[in-house]
């Protein structure tokens, strides 16, 4: 059976969704406060594609969320990893004291 | 149906509440913990739409692993002066703009779009045989379709987690 | 029942793929079990060698049998991967960045401290990646094979774990790509939802089936070309690019910006031009988008490269404007044109490698080599490395004798056949404007005073790959006919 919301509701929910991890990668300062609005990011795509998968009667984008949330977790393991090499170096996770370089 | 409607409502307040206290909050502690919640309003809108297989990973594999990992390194790397900092970019305004932009964007043209995609029976689509079925559970048909049509992504994103392992403890490690 | 979902057609397509993550394997065990001690780790190179030697052999194979059955293409694992000339071209450009990469790598590692054998295979795995880039033709394959390939890189820039520099490039670097891997993949999923399936051929059926002034379509086009720029690091969308290649070890910037940016390439050529490219019917919707970016990414990376000082940075900035050089040539988007792609990277491999060889060589105990004032004085110290190095930037110039001209020449014909003539002569303005900042460099090697005495730091495997490098450049220039066609079997129909 068919949910009575209809697919717009979903997809822009999701719309939202990305926005606002947009909207937290562009403002924070915080480096794993960023990371984390890119999980949110990730998580409104993943929410798209079930919504199109179920609207279509398909699996293949129950599929891709899968592989979605595979990389994700890929992502995460290998950032905070960096993280943590950066908070050994410098002892802060402020974006703007980690710009050493410059134009 | 009225029911599906009061869900989608609740799920989609954790969800967007969840997000907006995310990238909102002040403690690194509290974002975590609010993303977490959104996560889980995400796991019910999967729910609702009969993913079950994805529901059971996304708390599993979302909430259970990845944040978990986040909430270890926050943890691990003392935040408590950073909390004092100043929390958000100068050019809040822009940022602001930009981001109003995209997501009125998006929202516009997928309302705009609405009818666009074909939301009725797809029939003639050549994967589309697995819903139909309702005795055979979602878990199942996933399997068919990921070791069949997807035998290739599912071999190369092994490769991709033994990078991330190596990733990990090349970065990590203090010698190797 | 597994034959019938792995074949031996579908084995076919990706031999070279599986024995670059078999090698790459066997580098992680061997330098586990076999090489405790760090100045054993350089015999990894054989292993690298032997990688790529099977590669480049099941390349080949995979040419003559499209060859010999006289198809253009074959595809396997259900469209999954499509191995046609386009696929194999760009891969022997990613086996030759490879190979050069890694056989410089161990002595600049060693003056770094950081030899390890997982550097190795990191490159293995990371042209794994690029091989499902340049070949896929399904969403989840080149989305895996995207990710794969990024993974990669984030680690090996990363990978001078002390220096600061290196974190911080890193750092950028990684949430900049999941940042636009995550404007990327929604724009798929907007594909996902107008096709209903993930294949590139019925995806680009349902949109040509539908205006292109489509809405949906747009949204698809705009999220996921975001997504692409940042990858190819076109303007506004390259900030993480300078910072990146100055803080990565030069060897990594050298495989960065020769492979990966060969790479997402042909990840944009799959999605943009060709039968089974999507967004190949709404070609008057992004044009005129494609040829902005293309002007403002030949305007910032040329005007920002001017005042750098140091010579990575100068570098990145001047691969910003090659990429601006070869947007333009998918603006043009007639024959000539993708020819002109193709023959750009192929040249733009040789040479940019080169320049990134002598700055390995510049690298040595207690001095980082990047700056300006390093390299003053170059032609006194070893004047062969300063001659190559001026063949090196002449190139990337694109004077007449070296090979960056044949690159220029052809995208400004294309411009020209389709009447694109502002674009073309605003193209070879800017070329005036990297004369001038190559040719700062160039005063420097030659007419400044040494800033200090040590001897530039060589190897054997720095020597051959400048050797072959160096040659490549002027064979190029001097003699292009077996290059451009080489690249002629690249076009995709």
């Amino acid at each position: 059976m068919l949910t009575a919301v209809p697919i717009s509701w979903f997809l822009t929910l999701s719309a939202v969704l990305f926005a606002l991890g947009v909207a937290g990668f562009v403002f924070r300062r915080n480096i794993i406060t960023v990371f984390m609005s890119i999980e949110l990011m990730l998580n409104a795509v993943n929410l798209s594609f079930v919504t199109f998968s179920y609207h279509q009667k398909q699996v293949n984008g129950h599929l891709y969320a899968f592989f979605v949330m595979v990389v994700a977790a890929a992502e995460a393991a290998v950032g905070l990893a960096i993280i943590l090499t950066i908070f050994k170096n410098r002892s802060t996770l402020n974006i703007d004291d980690v710009d050493s370089m410059k134009n | 149906m009225l029911i599906d409607t009061i869900f989608f409502y609740v799920f989609a307040l954790l969800t967007l509440g969840g997000g907006l206290l995310t990238i909102t909050r002040r403690n690194a502690v509290h974002s975590a913990l609010s993303l977490i919640v959104s996560l889980l309003g995400v796991a019910g809108l999967y729910l609702m739409q009969q993913a079950e297989f994805l529901f059971a990973v996304q708390i599993v594999l979302y909430v259970g692993g990845i944040m978990v990992l986040f909430l270890f390194v926050i943890m691990l790397v003392n935040l408590d002066l950073s909390a004092k900092e100043r929390q958000f970019n100068g050019q809040w305004m822009v940022a602001l703009v930009a981001v109003a932009a995209v997501g009125a964007e998006i929202s516009w043209f997928l309302y705009r779009g609405q009818g666009a995609f074909q939301l009725a029976d797809t029939a003639g689509a050549p994967s589309a045989a697995a819903f139909a079925v309702t005795t055979t559970g979602n878990t199942e048909i996933l399997a068919d379709v990921l070791f069949q049509e997807y035998l290739l992504p599912f071999e190369i994103a092994s490769i991709l987690l033994l990078v991330a392992v190596v990733g990990a403890v090349v970065m990590a490690k203090k010698r190797i | 029942m597994i034959q019938s979902f792995y074949t031996t057609t579908d084995h076919f397509t990706i031999i070279p793929a599986v024995m670059l993550a078999l090698f790459g394997c066997a580098i992680l065990l061997f330098d586990f079990l076999i090489f405790p001690d760090p100045r054993q780790r350089k015999w990894l190179l054989i292993f690298v060698a032997l990688a790529e030697g099977f590669t480049g052999f099941a390349l080949y194979r995979q040419t003559a049998w499209l060859a010999a059955n006289g198809q253009a293409q074959l595809q396997g694992f259900q469209g999954s991967v499509t191995v046609d000339g386009f696929g194999i071209f760009f891969n022997w450009i990613f086996l030759i960045a490879a190979m050069v990469v890694a056989l410089v790598s161990y002595h600049y590692l060693e003056i770094s401290g950081e030899h390890h054998g997982e550097y190795y295979s990191l490159i293995l795995f990371a042209q794994c990646g690029m091989y499902f880039l340049a070949t896929g033709t399904d969403l989840i394959t080149l989305f895996i094979g995207l990710e794969l390939m990024a993974l990669c890189f984030y680690i090996m820039v990363g990978f001078l774990r002390a220096d600061k520099r290196s974190n911080e490039a890193a750092m950028k670097y990684l949430l900049l790509g999941a940042f636009s891997s995550g404007f990327l993949v929604y724009g798929f999923s907007v594909m996902y939802g107008i096709a209903h399936s993930t294949k590139l051929e019925d995806i680009a059926a349902a949109i040509a089936s539908r205006p292109p002034s489509d809405p949906v379509v747009f949204l698809a086009l705009a999220t996921t070309l975001v997504g692409l720029l940042f990858k190819i690091s076109a303007a506004p969308f390259h900030m993480w690019a300078p910072d990146a290649y100055e803080g990565a070890p030069t060897t990594v910037t050298a495989y960065l910006s020769v492979a990966s940016g060969a790479a997402s390439f042909a990840f944009l050529l799959r999605l943009f031009h060709g039968p089974l490219a999507p967004f190949a019917s709404a070609r008057e919707v992004w044009e005129p988008m494609l040829a902005v970016v293309a002007i403002l990414t030949l305007t910032v990376g040329n005007l920002a490269a001017v005042n750098q000082t140091n010579i990575k940075r100068l570098l990145a900035y001047s691969s910003i404007s090659h990429s601006g050089y070869m947007l333009l040539g998918l603006v043009a988007g007639n024959e000539t044109g993708i020819k002109g792609i193709a023959v750009y990277v192929m040249v733009y491999t040789f040479m940019n490698l080169g320049a990134f060889l002598v700055l390995v060589a510049l690298r040595r105990q207690k001095i980082i080599g990047e700056d300006l004032d390093d390299i003053s004085g170059l032609m006194h110290k070893s004047p062969g490395y300063a001659l190559l190095m001026l063949i090196f930037l002449l190139s990337l110039a694109g004077i007449p004798p070296t090979a960056g001209f044949l690159g220029k020449y052809y995208i400004f014909l294309a411009l020209i056949q389709t009447g694109h003539y502002t674009l073309a002569v605003v193209g070879t303005l800017y070329v005036a404007v990297a004369i001038y900042y190559y040719f700062k460099v160039v005063r420097s090697m030659f007419v400044g005073e040494e800033t200090e005495k040590a001897p530039l730091a060589t190897s054997f495997g720095l020597r051959v790959a400048l050797a072959v490098t160096g040659v490549m450049t002027l064979a190029i220039g001097i003699y292009p006919e077996p290059f451009l066609k080489l690249a002629q079997t690249s076009l995709l129909r």
